[in-house]
């Protein structure tokens, strides 16, 4: 009985009910159970970063956290970042555009914990971009365009919250 | 990369825990924060038979900033403690020391008191636990108890939970007016484990230091509490011309009295030498946050 548990989560806005194993991660279980492999797995011992994803609005690890303990959760991975129709978020439309990514492994923790940062600080010097990122792997080390995205996309919305203040 | 097999337990209440946790004995592990027990399960160097998972006991989610003494229960993340305007402002070494504790996505979801049950060497509340002088709360089925920090930590990785207890609350006293303090460490990657680190508290009584208190982390023991080099500082009077000197005394006495290990990351050696450079540091910024004069 305590080696499978009935869970209930909300991903990308969609409630899933599952039964799990109760040992499996919450990374294993969007990716095998719910078919969301856009959440990557590198160092399963929370050191890379690649796995990062929403839960209830706060970046966390997902090779870190059991699948059991996300009951009630309301998850966010980086298939929930496009809207409905399609259209990428502003983030991601500015990593495609200057070239932030390269294999693209990392860049789905990338994108959770850089719209992380924006939301609690939405005019971040470079220094505390690179401290932000800095438990996001990039093995292809492509690290000064990742940071240069994010520090565009800072202005950009900056820009775009000047113009709409008359 | 995967745990083996455990018994997974979700009490709503604190009895109930304990209860589950007595009958477990040895074979049971507190998962609240996740960010220390996962990585070890994960990686198989613990199998316990059962884990208890704590994250639905209400109760536990207690941070309170009294007039005397900050509590932290167990349900308490690193990233609540840099949410709070009252622990930034009462207890700014435990919020510049929490400022360090790995990544964002880790201070979200570890406890401040899952880091001092696990007490790996290299991390910062249990030397900032022993430097503010706290004390550790500990539940058991026949009750509480309450230890201080000192007596809580017992060497690497160990505490002094006997098989069935938890750690509750930490609690601090709030440092006296005119108290400077600093956290230090130095890690090759911004939010790695530390390779060394400092913490340190000062109260100035005029120009003479009135009370100090110095720990070093990443010694490979727990905490290492620096007693020697705060007995050579109490009482002295760190005007302009002399806080330099003594400061520089203490800090040969750290790295004189510490005891580091060898690891893939740092030797031994270079350890004691990063212990009295960091020491230094930490002792001259308390200083100059209690208002030491600098001449």
């Amino acid at each position: 009985m305590a080696r499978e548990h009935r869970i209930c989560v909300t991903v990308n806005g969609r409630v899933y009910e599952r039964t799990v194993p109760v040992r499996l991660s919450l990374a294993d279980f969007l990716r095998e159970h719910l078919h969301l492999t856009g959440t990557h797995l590198g160092c399963e011992h929370g050191v890379c970063g690649a796995c990062t994803i929403s839960l209830n609005g706060r970046s966390a690890r997902s090779c870190l956290t059991l699948a059991v303990q996300a009951d009630g959760a309301d998850v966010v991975t980086i298939e929930g970042l496009r809207a409905q129709d399609g259209t990428r978020h502003p983030l991601q439309q500015i990593f495609l555009e200057n070239f932030a990514l390269q294999c693209g492994y990392c860049t789905p923790g990338m994108l959770i914990t850089a719209i992380e940062l924006l939301q609690d600080n939405p005019d971040p010097t470079e220094r505390e971009v690179r401290e932000a990122l800095s438990g996001n792997i990039c093995r292809c080390s492509g690290y000064q365009a990742i940071v240069d995205a994010v520090l565009i996309a800072a202005r950009q919305s900056r820009a775009a919250r000047a113009s709409a203040t008359p | 990369m995967k745990p083996a097999w455990f018994d997974y337990h979700v009490p709503r209440d604190l009895q109930e825990a304990l209860h589950i946790l007595d009958d477990a004995g040895q074979e049971g592990r507190v998962l609240a924060g996740g960010q220390s027990l996962i990585p070890m399960l994960n990686l198989r160097v613990l199998s316990p038979a059962v884990v208890v998972d704590i994250n639905r006991i209400e109760g536990l989610n207690n941070l309170r900033a009294g007039k005397d003494c900050l509590t932290i229960g167990a349900l308490i993340r690193h990233a609540d403690l840099l949410r709070s305007p009252d622990v930034c402002a009462g207890w700014p070494l435990l919020a510049e020391a929490t400022r360090q504790v790995a990544h964002m996505a880790i201070r979200n979801r570890g406890t401040v008191c899952g880091s001092v049950s696990h007490n790996d060497p290299a991390a910062e509340h249990p030397s900032v636990l022993v430097t503010l002088g706290g004390t550790v709360v500990i539940a058991g089925k026949g009750g509480c108890r309450e230890l201080p920090a000192e007596e809580f930590f017992t060497g690497t990785l160990s505490n002094a939970l006997a098989p069935g207890e938890m750690v509750v609350e930490l609690r601090y006293p709030r440092p006296p007016a005119r108290t400077g303090s600093a956290f230090v460490e130095f890690a090759r990657r911004l939010g790695d484990f530390a390779i060394a680190g400092a913490a340190a508290t000062l109260t100035l009584e005029k120009d003479t230091c009135d009370h100090v208190r110095l720990t070093i982390l990443g010694m490979g023991q727990g905490p290492f509490r620096a007693h020697a080099a705060e007995e050579r500082l109490c009482g002295r009077r760190l005007g302009p011309q002399q806080y330099k000197d003594h400061f520089a005394e203490a800090a040969a006495k750290v790295a004189a009295d510490v005891d580091p290990t060898d690891d893939v990351h740092a030797s031994g050696r270079y350890r004691r030498h990063l212990a009295g450079v960091l020491a230094q540091r930490a002792l001259e910024t308390a200083f100059v946050r209690a208002g030491g004069r600098l001449g």
